[in-house]
């Protein structure tokens, strides 16, 4: 019963990873048809962000650990706008320049911080009570898992707020629908795309320092590894759909712990690619695709 | 608006797409206040005509709102100029609520159009929670029409087959509503009803193979069997749809 519980919750935890990552995917894709690959650029840059900043700072864990997650959103809001700006702006209309050149800005985030920082993990410093574990239901849980699943389960409660609450929350509903017809209404579309990009790029940031408190190292392919595995979470979950990435991000993540240890290690990925055709092949829309919910 | 009382001006308007040329040359004005019905046969650019108006298509000659040029700015910065549109297949936002359809047109002066759209259209209230995907065309026409009217800033409104596919007690309101909607804007109304533009249009402009052969008032057009019959395909006496 413990093995179960850890597991549940630990695979509930690596999908919260995989959420955050994919969530931003499928807005952007759904609103703007971009196929970004760069996303996983945006985590892996947080990720080395947030730990210079926390290491910076002389203070407590709590706060060095606060000041990390803070500064890994901010570069990764940052470094997303900046991609949408400069590289992905001038290629709207040519999606094969947008799969280039997000292929070679995720190349060369990847070369660059390799290049600066090394290829090995470094360990991060986290708060005690982060090291720690919490007996539930016999199981001893490590609390990074409730932290990932506490924020992960914030950010869904704040994007479907967006989604449903707020004007531009409309603006990209209805964008995900058809982009032409909100332009027709006067609403300035490219806005939107900035804004959707920041809050992607925010997501993969908080992604990418939390995949830190996760795994309890940075390295810098962590953001590749995550890319694919997201990319997976946005097909199966639906294209523009946020409560699909949640509930597929949840499945996969589950799928490859519960595989990963019951049947042997690897058999969980490889079920995660059978779920992914099986999906293609009977809901191509995916799990709840359809206008973003 | 200009000096000879015309509220938009398209001059040598021309749309290529891939290798066919869809329109080759377009002008033409509409005049402030009333219809004037933009006709034609199947597949000349009328719908062209309106979305190279509006930049929904690459275009390239002269588009100007009361004098003002607007073919180098985006859409949807001609549309907050005061150019409203109503596509020919409605494109609500079918995931979206009928509430949020019209939400989303909303202006800051928007708030008084509300009692004229609910009296036209009543069962947009009625509806107002239910997915606009779910809605009949006449419905969903309904809620094409209100997006448009909720702007109280359009000047004009692009209009394209309203009454395409709906039955017969749908096409009079819809027409009922196009005389209401007249007071308050001009309207450039694209209508292969050929009985419902004639009640409706004073003036008219035929396009044929991507240019406009008449340009006038719409009993000159109704005068002239043979000219109807030359560019619209049908007797103008008498023709339904």
């Amino acid at each position: 019963m413990s093995t179960i519980v850890l597991l549940l919750v630990t695979g509930l935890g690596l999908g919260a990873l995989y959420f955050l990552v994919a969530a931003g995917l499928s807005l952007i894709w759904g609103l703007m048809r971009v196929l970004n690959f760069a996303h996983g650029a945006f985590f892996t840059v947080a990720a080395y962000a947030g730990f210079f900043a926390a290491t910076a700072l002389p203070a407590s864990p709590w706060l060095q650990w606060f000041v990390g997650l803070l500064a890994g959103i901010l570069a990764g809001g940052v470094f997303a706008v900046l991609t949408e700006i400069i590289l992905i702006r001038p290629l709207y209309r040519r999606p094969v320049g947008q799969v280039l050149v997000t292929v070679g800005l995720a190349l060369a985030t990847l070369a660059l911080v390799e290049g600066a920082f090394g290829s090995d993990p470094r360990q991060v410093t986290l708060p005690d009570w982060m090291n720690a574990t919490t007996t539930l239901l016999g199981a001893a849980i490590p609390n990074t898992r409730f932290v990932v699943l506490l924020l992960a389960g914030l950010v869904l409660a704040g994007l479907l707020f967006f989604l449903q609450r707020t004007r531009y929350g409309l603006i990209v509903r209805a964008g995900v629908e058809n982009r032409s017809m909100v332009s027709a209404l006067g609403i300035d579309v490219e806005r939107a795309f900035t804004l959707v990009f920041a809050i992607g790029g925010m997501a993969a940031g908080l992604a990418g320092v939390l995949g830190a408190t996760y795994y309890g190292t940075i390295d810098p392919s962590r953001g590749t590894t995550m890319l694919i595995s997201a990319f997976i979470v946005v097909v199966i979950g639906g294209l523009g759909s946020i409560t699909g990435s949640a509930l597929a991000a949840a499945i996969v993540g589950l799928l490859q712990q519960f595989l990963n240890f019951y049947a042997a290690a690897g058999v969980g990925d490889f079920a995660v690619v059978i779920l992914l055709a099986g999906v293609l092949l009977l809901r191509p829309g995916g799990l709840l695709g359809g206008p973003a919910t | 608006m200009s000096a000879n009382g015309a509220l938009l001006h398209v001059h040598d308007l021309r749309v290529t797409i891939g290798e066919s040329q869809i329109l080759g040359g377009v002008s033409f004005q509409v005049r402030e206040g009333g219809i004037t019905g933009l006709l034609g046969r199947n597949g000349v650019g009328k719908t062209t005509t309106l979305r190279g108006i509006l930049g929904l298509v690459p275009r390239t000659g002269k588009v100007t709102l009361a004098g003002e040029e607007l073919t180098a700015l985006p859409v949807h910065s001609i549309v907050q100029r005061g150019v409203g549109y109503v596509p020919e297949d409605r494109d609500v936002f079918g995931g979206l609520t009928v509430e949020e359809n019209l939400r989303l047109a909303e202006r800051a002066d928007s708030e008084h159009r509300y009692a004229l759209i609910y009296e036209l259209f009543p069962e947009l209230r009625e509806r107002a929670a239910q997915r606009a995907g779910t809605l009949s065309g006449g419905q969903q026409q309904m809620v094409a029409l209100a997006r448009a009217l909720l702007n109280a800033s359009n000047r004009i409104l692009l209009i394209d087959e309203p009454t395409k596919g709906l039955s017969p007690l749908m096409v009079k309101r819809v027409a009922d509503a196009l005389q209401r909607a007249a007071q308050i804007a001009t309207i450039l109304l694209v209508e292969q009803n050929l009985a419902v533009a004639r009640h409706l249009a004073s003036d008219v402009v035929v396009l044929d193979q991507g240019s406009v052969v008449f340009a006038g008032d719409v009993a000159a057009l109704v005068d002239d069997p043979a000219l109807a019959r030359r560019y619209l395909g049908l007797s103008a006496a008498g023709s339904g749809h």
